[in-house]
């Protein structure tokens, strides 16, 4: 298995290509960790569970095949806050070679 | 004013454990948290999660684990202060602390240890331009007493359970319930949901959704909300809104402690004993941050450790500790008695 190459676009505003690993079980939070891409601290407070909304991006490409948004995705994004018509969790996501290209912004941080 | 060798700020799993490594050299201790309950993250964020990685438990609930912990630690009687916030810190001139919580409770120690985690957990507010002119001017971010509401016109926003908990509870004393949520759906126990939807049919829950609050309106204090659904805008007459939006952990004043601070976390001496820039503060678990940091119940438990030791040589200079292991010497409570472990069955060969 091969990385996949993805966007991020952080809170300030500034744009970052990364590799992501598609064969070590990561998510899109845990991408942006591991990158640094967000202040610890700020993303991925409930671990990944769907309970924080800390790791909200939007997502910028529109025809990308992402997973079905599950119903613990959906209840959170239904409560969190700068909820849009893209956005969806960033540890809801698990990277495989479907979201190469995929291209995101994190959401403000609340 | 609580007088203890050590203070603690975080009642997390590292905290707890502190207590029993610091009885174990005599040290007393004693606990502020911002939360009413112990456990800190186990307990807020993931009470029925299983964990696997704790030495000699195959698997463990968090909450057990926690239940465990503060077994483990009664025999030396911590004291909690729990449901406030550490506010402040001031050091003495004889080098000891003062430590003085939001509510004004004054503790008294020899040394500080910070194991606030993430933080402290406070409410998310929900982005109304002006909600901070009417905090506590009927914005409550929790339900602390019941009977404020009595006779009252409340409206609550939210879709998990505290939201639904609250309906349910408010609708019997309360004169008006009102529940806000931006979807159809709720997230919480179905139980719960039933219940809302059978005090709704009742008429005792007014429901509104899929909608949203974007405004608060009133001289001085709330006196009516400003509400939008599917494209139409209007006010409802309240008394009290109650958002529940769940919690999020802030660092809090300890930004303000004069401690040097990296990526949100507290800058510590890894090599030596986790003590921070200013001598007698000590930060231990997910708070704190060195090369190589892991944010692991372990690592917090192996910090709280070393921590203690330091803090012995600190608080009796010139005294030697030595390293005795439990199982040899047993436990001994400040009363001095000895919980000996368990001898095993020593039987005669014949
Ligand atoms: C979903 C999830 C799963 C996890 N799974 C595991 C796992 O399997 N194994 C593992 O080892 N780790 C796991 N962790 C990490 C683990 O929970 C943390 O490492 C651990 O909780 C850290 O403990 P702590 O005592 O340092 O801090 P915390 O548990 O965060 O406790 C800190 C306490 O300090 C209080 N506090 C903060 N500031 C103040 C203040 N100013 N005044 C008063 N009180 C204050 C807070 O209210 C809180 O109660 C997981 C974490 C999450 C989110
Ligand atoms: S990390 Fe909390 S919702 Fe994704």
């Amino acid at each position: 298995m091969s990385d996949v190459k993805i966007t991020i676009i952080d809170r300030e505003g500034n744009k970052h290509e990364v590799e992501a690993p598609t064969d070590m079980s990561m998510n899109l939070m845990e991408v942006i960790r591991a990158y640094e891409l967000a202040p610890e601290g700020t993303i991925g407070t409930c671990g990944g569970m769907a309970m924080c909304a800390s790791c909200q991006v939007y997502v910028l490409n529109e025809n990308q095949p992402l997973p079905e948004m599950g119903d613990e995705e959906e209840a959170m994004l239904s409560e969190a806050f700068n909820v849009k018509e893209n956005s969806r969790l960033g540890c809801q996501l698990a990277i495989t070679e479907d979201l190469e290209g995929l291209e995101v912004e994190i959401a403000p941080e609340y | 004013m609580i007088e203890t060798d050590i203070l603690i700020i975080g009642a997390g799993p590292t905290g707890l454990f502190t207590v029993f490594e610091a009885g174990l050299l005599k040290l007393r201790c004693h606990i502020i948290d911002a939360l009413p309950n112990i456990g800190g993250q186990l307990t807020e964020l993931y009470p029925k999660k299983p964990i696997f990685d704790i030495p000699g438990y195959p698997t463990v609930q968090a909450g057990e684990l926690v239940q465990n912990l503060h077994e483990q630690i009664k025999q030396f009687e911590p004291g909690f202060t729990l449901n406030e916030i550490a506010q402040t810190i001031d050091k003495q001139e004889d080098g000891t602390f003062i430590v003085t919580t939001d509510k004004g409770t004054r503790h008294h120690a020899k040394a500080v240890a910070i194991a606030a985690g993430l933080g402290s957990f406070e409410p998310r507010k929900p982005q109304i331009e002006n909600i901070s002119d009417y905090e506590e001017k009927g914005v409550e971010y929790f339900v602390k007493n019941p009977e404020q509401f009595r006779g009252k016109k409340v409206l609550i926003a939210g879709g998990g359970d505290s939201a639904l908990d609250w309906s349910i509870f408010l609708a019997d004393i309360a004169a008006e319930v009102t529940l806000v949520h931006r979807r159809n759906e709720f997230r919480g126990a179905l139980d719960s949901v039933e219940k809302v939807q059978a005090l709704k049919n009742e008429g005792k829950i007014n429901l509104i959704t899929p909608a949203e609050i974007t405004g608060i309106k009133g001289d001085g204090k709330v006196e009516s909300l400003v509400i939008e659904q599917e494209g139409t805008v209007f006010d409802k007459s309240v008394d009290y809104f109650i958002p529940l939006f769940g919690l999020t952990p802030k660092l809090g004043p300890i930004a303000n402690w004069g401690l040097e601070i990296e990526k949100n976390a507290i800058k510590v001496n890894n090599a030596l004993d986790y003590q921070t820039n200013v001598e007698g503060i000590y930060a231990i678990g997910d708070i704190n941050t060195y090369p190589g940091k892991l944010k692991l119940i372990l690592c917090g438990f192996h910090e709280a450790t070393l921590m203690c030791q330091s803090i012995y040589n600190r608080v009796n200079p010139g005294k030697k500790y030595v390293l005795k292991y439990t199982t040899v010497g047993g436990v001994q409570g400040f009363d001095g008695t000895v919980k000996e472990a368990e001898k095993a069955v020593v039987k005669s060969i014949e």
